[in-house]
């Protein structure tokens, strides 16, 4: 018996063939791909223009894009947070949650207050090399051990790179990235593939 | 307000529609009997309920809720099948000043077994005659002999893979072929057989082949999210649909009970419920009763049957129940193994748990504590979801490409490790109704009381023992921060969280110290069942649903003797 996947509409067939019996609940083809139709149609409105954020304002939100590229960035053939709609995802939560709010909200203006008083920009508008040296220090504990001003900016990286890794690796790029090839309609299960030493 | 009665008067009036009442209803509509099931949630439809083979991008959320509400609660998550609570909005609990409980309702047709993993393990000879064994605990009016023929029946219709090892502590059942090891099933099996530790496939209700018209598992590992081919075990999917298939089988909704009415003769005559949707107070009668409605809330019901023939509730004129109450000890740990590294991207997914588990292995000798716990383990290369990177990102910080490289590098390499045993009751363990509260039907809530004894604790330190042993016989790096001291010592669970909560009506042979004989029938009133985990005298280190199916089946082929013989 073949152990390869077969596609949803394949196995959904091969179901509707098994005789209907009040014993088991069996979701029609019909529906199955009308809900799934329906999954990604809503998808794709979500991604057709530009999103218009719910919690963060323009140029907080134009920061938090910033941040979400470069905490995972494209590389290779990859892309990175942005293209896989973390940032979408961390103002959907943000604008539901009261506790982001305060982190994550206050950390961007926290984020800008600090470039302000080093670079005399912005975030977004300061240089890279300035940008760089900004987030090489937020993003590590210990420099908050050496210069405890940084600690409001050190616990919202922290929060945000836990929250962007989120977005990234639930993505459909993220998932291909990682590598898993599961979710799929297998008839036999074929285990462990042979691997020297395991 | 009028309490609106209905005219009929039923056979059999089911309270709960999970494993027990699930079971019980099949059973007795077969038997010929006109049965009415009350459940205290919606009903449920597969078709627009279950989130299988949804990708985490297809929910704006990904998993993790609104204001991401999943990520914090062990267990459920957007994609799990639906009403799985620890709290409800208008139904509490309370604990006491020192304990911390935490419960879980599943408020849906089918209960918690939409829910549950499918751990299907019988009990063993030894676990039926605790007492006998070691002086701790109490024996059970049954013996395994009595229970075998019911768990063999069970196993057979609703299908149960695993292998037979003749293990005296794990006895076999009728079963279907396991799904072979994953990669991780394997690294850990070949550390076991290397430490003397039993491993062997798991025992889950899962079918691998057709039964009864229901498909073979299609391996995609999301059994908790519901199973659209009921490839799974569940009670909405295996049980009610045979019961309403006989005509005689009423499932009632929506339908939150309060008490159950006792006539002057001594006998239970109806059950006042809340219809949720209008509000109203409704009786339904009938002529037997089988309450399954998990245990503590069996419990609840019995003890909030208050008349003046039963001041302490229905049932309990032996003051047991609520009491004699446990759950399963646990503790987890987990580890990185290198060598998972260097296996190639496949499709790991497999059944929705473990193809492999380790039963109980030390009965043959001496430990520091009484009785035992199996081992369950998963890890590898699942659908990534959210939470899964927070541990790497703490401890590599930084950002960029680096970063998304070691969460890359690290994906699917890890194996966790839990443990489940046995907790033997003590008397600080118990629930009772809160005299301050009631919910928001007016029926008064539940209060827990939770302590962990010294034997459990022990037990608890031996699997942190067992899990480290493991994971470096298999050259792997144990993980887990073990704490020895504070309030959870080695990782000891929170009481309930495990989800195995029995004992709280328990049957026994002294109608002074049991509330129920070996049927499951009420000492007290010949016409009342209770055949969920209320009716356990003891909590083993086997998962309590299997048992609860096969008591439950017993129980209803009695009430159906019974009935021909007119003695209800």
């Amino acid at each position: 018996m073949s152990s390869e996947g077969i596609d949803r509409r394949n196995l959904l067939k091969t179901l509707a063939a098994v005789p209907a019996s009040a014993l088991i609940r069996l979701i029609p083809r019909q529906t199955a791909e009308a809900v799934h139709n329906t999954v990604q149609g809503a998808k794709a409105r979500a991604t057709a223009g530009a999103y218009a954020p719910r919690f963060f304002n323009a140029h907080e939100y134009a920061t938090l894009r910033a941040l979400c590229q470069a905490i995972i960035p494209p590389d290779g053939r990859w892309g990175g947070a942005v293209e896989a709609g973390a940032p979408e995802f961390i103002d959907l939560l943000t604008s539901e949650n009261e506790d982001y709010q305060q982190r994550l909200g206050g950390g961007i203006i926290w984020l800008d207050a600090t470039c302000q008083k080093r670079f005399d920009n912005v975030y977004t508008k300061c240089s890279p090399v300035e940008q760089k040296e900004i987030l090489d220090l937020i993003a590590y504990r210990a420099n908050g051990e050496k210069d405890p001003s940084l600690a409001p900016g050190i616990g919202f990286f922290s929060l945000l790179r836990e929250l962007t890794a989120d977005g990234f690796f639930t993505s459909k790029i993220g998932i291909e990235y990682l590598g898993y090839m599961g979710n799929k309609y297998l008839l036999e299960f074929p285990g462990c593939p042979p691997v020297p030493g395991l | 307000m009028q309490v609106i009665r209905s005219p009929k008067v039923y056979d059999v009036c089911i309270v709960g529609s999970g494993a027990a009442g699930g079971m019980a209803a099949k059973i007795l509509t077969e038997g010929g009997l006109e049965v009415v099931m009350l459940e205290a949630g919606p009903t449920l439809d597969p078709n627009k309920d279950f989130k299988e083979h949804v990708w985490p991008y297809d929910l704006a959320h990904r998993g993790a809720g609104i204001a991401g509400m999943y990520y914090n609660i062990p267990y459920i998550n957007e994609f799990t099948a639906p009403n799985a609570f620890f709290t409800i909005k208008g139904e509490p609990y309370t604990t006491a000043p020192d304990t911390k409980f935490m419960w879980l309702r599943s408020r849906i047709v089918g209960g918690r077994t939409n829910h549950w993993a499918r751990i299907a393990l019988r009990f063993a000879e030894v676990d039926f005659r605790g007492r006998s064994t070691d002086g701790m605990g109490d024996d059970w009016p049954i013996t395994y002999q009595d229970l075998a023929p019911y768990y063999d029946k069970v196993e057979s219709y609703i299908g149960v893979f695993g292998t037979k090892e003749n293990i005296p502590s794990a006895p076999d059942g009728v079963f279907l072929p396991p799904p072979k090891p994953r990669c991780t099933e394997t690294i850990i099996k070949k550390a076991c057989n290397n430490l003397n530790i039993l491993c062997v496939p798991s025992r889950l209700a899962i079918i691998t082949k057709e039964v009864n018209g229901r498909p073979a598992c299609h391996y995609c590992a999301q059994c908790e999210r519901g199973c659209m081919t009921a490839s799974n075990f569940s009670s909405s999917q295996v049980l009610i649909p045979p019961a309403m298939a006989t005509g005689r089988m009423t499932l009632i909704p929506n339908a939150m009970a309060r008490e159950v009415l006792v006539g002057k003769d001594g006998k239970a005559q109806a059950v006042s419920y809340v219809d949720k949707a209008t509000r109203q107070e409704r009786q339904i009668r009938a002529r037997a009763f089988v309450i399954g409605a998990s245990a503590c809330e069996s419990a609840r019901l019995l003890l909030n049957s208050k008349s003046t023939l039963f001041p302490d509730g229905l049932g309990n004129s032996s003051g047991v129940v609520g009491r004699y109450l446990t759950d399963s000890v646990g503790s987890s740990g987990y580890g990185y193994f290198p060598q998972l590294e260097k296996v190639p991207p496949h499709n790991h997914d497999g059944v929705g748990g473990m193809h492999m588990y380790i039963p109980w292995w030390k009965f043959d000798r001496k430990n520091d504590f009484l009785r035992g716990y199996h081992v369950e383990f998963g890890g590898g290369r699942g659908m990534p979801r959210v939470g899964q990177f927070n541990n790497i990102c703490r401890q590599s910080e930084g950002y960029g490409s680096a970063l998304k490289q070691k969460c890359h590098d690290s994906y699917g390499n890890y194996i966790g490790l839990g443990g489940r045993g046995e907790m033997i009751p003590n008397a600080q363990t118990y629930c009772e109704i809160d005299p301050d509260v009631a919910d928001e039907w007016g029926i008064p809530v539940l209060r827990f009381h939770f302590k962990w004894s010294d034997n459990e604790i022990k037990m608890a330190k031996d699997m942190q023992e067992t899990f480290r042993a493991i994971v470096e016989q298999a050259g792997g790096t144990y993980l887990t921060k073990v704490e020895t001291t504070g309030d959870y010592p080695y990782r000891i669970s929170v009481g309930g969280v495990i989800l195995h909560e029995l004992g709280t009506a328990r049957m026994g042979t002294n109608p002074k110290t049991s509330a129920l004989n070996g049927f499951c029938q009420a000492h007290d009133v010949k016409n009342v069942f209770v055949t969920d985990g209320a009716a356990f005298v003891s909590n083993p280190d086997k998962n309590p649903t299997l048992t609860i199916l096969a008591l439950s089946w017993r129980a209803s082929d009695y009430l159906l003797q019974q009935a021909k013989q007119g003695s209800l």
